[in-house]
């Protein structure tokens, strides 16, 4: 299986070990991931106002970079690209009027962008293309033990037009944790707003609601959390510097990438997993489960 | 707080512009509070969801354009998605806030970020921020 591939700005920066983790379990399920030549930052949120079309040519431009790979799919693992690469297709793909706009600003673009490409999440992919039985068969290390909060955020499952699980009780990360031999832990926060890009001039609003998240898993039994969102990582990871000041109580959770788990469990090298970008290191607990 | 409810102030241009850049109908809400029961920012806000639409029915535009609520709003789409009249809640406040940026009033304060700020965010943090933020 050939499949397309656009990283995002951050997957290349602060989330390398996503991508790094990301492109190693690919390899081991046999999937060839060819990343998209020329692509550009997708703009990172979707823009809801109706007259707001400069907005979506960002996300637009990179689905005919997808065409002129010869491809009409493309796989994203960055919930926020995921949703705003998502919701500019089905906006142009439902007004014919946006559709012809925005093609005549792009009018240098070789190919004329007709709202044809399929826009797939890594989860998507491995649900209902590589399909999780057969992940299961590639598990060398389960990861036994292991008790795992599943956190989606928002923009994996929200709006319902783009979201490929329940809006209100998704389970397709708990499914797949358990494939990997890990244990799921339900917990009530799992789809609460982390306050996103409010981390940039609110911190202490993402620092209190880090809190109430991390201690809901916590009190459930988790013992690290996986997130799908860079945007997530960063607020839930490097924000506990700052919740741990206003909580000194506050015990520290191991916040991971969903794919580093399944690299784990399909025996990548710990290289592979770059363990030095997390804020809240998560090495003693994978250890003390025997896992690195 | 008082509040001035006018024929006037209703037939101003507001509330027709919030109800096309949002693309939604303002009147379909009934005020169930809904919206405002889910919203995991409501401690940090001054006006709630619901309110946000019953204030842009009546054209409080004073109130709106000053709240702090249309910047605590991280479109998270709670709202949205429990809605029991289908209005995207989170479509007006961005119409609210596009008002102002529209008129170049940004939120965000690019050139007052620390360099250490500027280094430590993840583009994807920045990036949004000043999507929703600036104009
Ligand atoms: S949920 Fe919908 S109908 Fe209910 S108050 Fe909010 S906007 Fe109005
Ligand atoms: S989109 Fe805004 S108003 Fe709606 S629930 Fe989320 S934070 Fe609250």
């Amino acid at each position: 299986m050939k499949i397309s591939y656009y990283p995002g700005c951050t997957l290349k920066n602060n989330a390398k070990n996503f991508e790094d983790s990301t492109l190693c379990s690919l390899k081991h399920l046999g999937v060839e991931v060819e990343e998209l030549p020329r692509w550009n930052c997708c703009g990172t949120v979707f823009s809801f106002a109706t007259d707001d079309l400069i907005h979506h040519v960002a996300p637009i431009r990179n689905l005919i970079r997808v065409k002129e790979s010869d491809s009409d799919k493309v796989m994203t693992l960055c919930a926020m690209c995921y949703n705003t690469l998502k919701r500019a297709n089905n906006r142009v793909k439902n007004d014919p009027d946006s559709l012809e706009k925005i093609n005549n600003f792009m009018d240098r673009e070789e190919v004329e962008y007709t709202g044809d490409v399929k826009i797939l999440h890594l989860l998507e992919l491995l649900r209902d293309e590589i399909k999780f039985e057969n992940l299961a068969k590639k598990v060398v290390k389960p990861l036994k033990n292991l008790k795992v909060a599943n956190y989606y955020g928002c923009l994996l499952v929200r709006p319902k037009e783009i979201g490929f699980d329940d809006l209100e009780n998704p389970v397709i990360l708990e499914n797949l944790t358990a494939v990997l031999g890990a244990e799921p832990i339900d917990f009530p926060y799992k789809t609460e707003c982390c306050s996103a890009y409010q981390t940039v001039d609110k911190p202490e609003v993402v620092a209190e609601r880090t809190y109430h998240i991390l201690t809901s898993a916590q009190e459930q039994g988790a013992e690290v959390m996986a997130v799908s969102c860079p945007l997530c990582a960063f607020n839930l990871d490097h924000r506990q510097k700052d919740t741990l000041r206003k909580y000194p109580e506050f015990k520290n959770v191991p916040v991971l990438y969903f794919t580093q788990l399944i690299a784990l469990a399909l025996g990548c090298a710990v290289e592979d997993l770059r363990l030095d970008l997390h804020y809240v290191d998560p090495k003693p607990v994978l250890k003390e489960k025997g896992l690195i | 707080m008082r509040i001035n409810i006018s024929r006037a102030k209703i037939k101003d241009d507001f509330v027709a512009k919030v109800e096309k850049i949002s693309g939604q109908n303002l009147l379909a809400c009934y005020q169930c509070g809904k919206c405002s029961a889910g919203c995991p920012a409501v401690s940090e806000m001054d006006i709630l969801p619901n309110q946000i639409i019953r204030y842009a029915q009546l054209s409080l535009k004073d109130e709106l354009l000053k709240s702090k609520s249309i910047w605590i709003c991280a479109s998270c789409l709670t709202c949205n998605s429990r809605c029991p009249k289908g209005i995207n809640i989170a479509e007006v406040i961005e119409a609210i806030r596009l008002i102002l940026l529209r008129k170049r009033q940004d939120h965000l304060r690019v050139e007052k970020l620390t360099d250490e700020q500027k280094e430590n965010l993840p583009p994807i943090a920045l990036i949004s921020s000043m999507r929703k933020f600036t104009s």
